[in-house]
């Protein structure tokens, strides 16, 4: 019974962690794709992202396969070393948002950003080479964090297929809406979902880097809802410590 | 003239700084930080064979870690 709880509290932040930064990921990719194809057309702008996708995929295919025959504790190690600076950046950004220090992400001002630059450029051939290009990085930089979440994640909890899953249900889940919501892709609530991640992140990072090292956790994989309370805990406090001193910074607010 | 340097040296140069930006960023000290919160888990649990501090001290180096970084930058907001 012990075991079970165990085993669900473990699968559940695997889940949560996958579903909320390949979320979060998906919303940027599609922001940019959209400014794409509503400025130079869809033709090239799915071209470019099909073959970043193509790209990705053979990533997956390559890599996934080869962390496999890694030594489970060295890969953890490695993986909770990675996830841990990541995941510290992240809330790190998330609490500076939220209480105000750095400017919230703005999916509609990337959006016009990303039609300003393409709108300068005047010549639109049938094949656009500019649309393509933005089509591509946009896709292929923020999958690229998606692949490496997806498969540290995965391969460390030795539930690469569940991570797989995951990430095309909340990629598919954000497309649907996007296409649905066209350009309003500022409504998604993107800082509590990144807060959410950056703590999913750390927790998981914190983790395996004590598995890396030996580290017998009490409760074993349920000493990750500890962490998560944990570090929720101190996000929230961070947050409540830095706001009230907003007021004395005033308009000296970062980007 | 300069000459363009060859695919691999882009490649692997790009590769290189996907990693540096990806990992360090413009938050070098949570880097560090990492590093060192693995180094000392590390010597206390492989060399010292302590389990209870190494589980205590992991989660709370990190928390110092964040508290420390979100300071720095809350500070040169200030400036």
């Amino acid at each position: 019974m012990f075991a079970a709880t165990s085993v669900s509290s473990g699968v559940i932040v695997l889940v949560g962690a996958v579903f909320l930064a390949c979320a979060v990921e998906m919303v940027e990719a599609l922001t940019i794709v959209l400014a794409v194809g509503h400025t130079r057309g869809w033709r090239s702008a799915f071209e470019g992202t099909i073959v970043a996708l193509l790209a990705l995929a053979a990533l997956v295919g390559a890599f996934g396969p080869a962390l496999v025959h890694i030594p489970l504790s060295v890969l953890r190690l490695v993986v909770g070393g990675v996830l841990l600076i990541f995941g510290m950046q992240w809330l790190r950004k998330a609490i500076l948002r939220s209480s105000g220090l750095k400017a919230m992400h703005d999916e509609d001002a990337i959006y016009k950003e990303t039609v300003a630059e393409l709108e300068a450029i005047n010549s639109r051939p049938d094949r656009d080479r500019i649309a393509f290009v933005m089509a591509f990085k946009g896709v292929f930089l923020e999958g690229l964090e998606v692949v490496i979440t997806v498969l540290t994640l995965g391969t460390s909890a030795h539930r690469l297929g569940l991570a797989v899953i995951t990430a095309g249900v909340a990629i598919v889940l954000v497309g649907v809406t996007g296409a649905i919501v066209a350009k309003q892709l500022s409504s998604v609530p993107e800082n509590a979902m990144k807060m959410g991640v950056g703590i999913l992140l750390v927790s998981y990072g914190t983790f395996w880097v004590g598995e890396g090292l030996k580290v017998n956790w009490p409760a074993n994989d349920g000493a990750l809802v500890g962490l998560v309370c944990l570090y929720a805990i101190v996000s929230w406090l961070l947050i409540a410590l830095i706001r009230p001193r907003r007021a004395l910074v005033g308009s000296e607010v970062s980007a | 003239m300069s000459e363009r340097p060859p695919l691999a040296v882009r490649l692997v140069k790009g590769f290189a700084m996907f990693w540096w930006d990806f990992l360090v960023g413009d938050t070098p000290e949570l880097f560090a930080a990492a590093l060192a919160i693995i180094g000392a888990v590390a010597l206390l649990r492989i060399v010292l064979q302590e389990n209870a501090l190494a589980v205590a001290l992991l989660p709370l180096l990190a928390v110092i870690a964040l508290a420390v970084s979100v300071r720095r930058a809350q500070r040169s907001a200030r400036k």
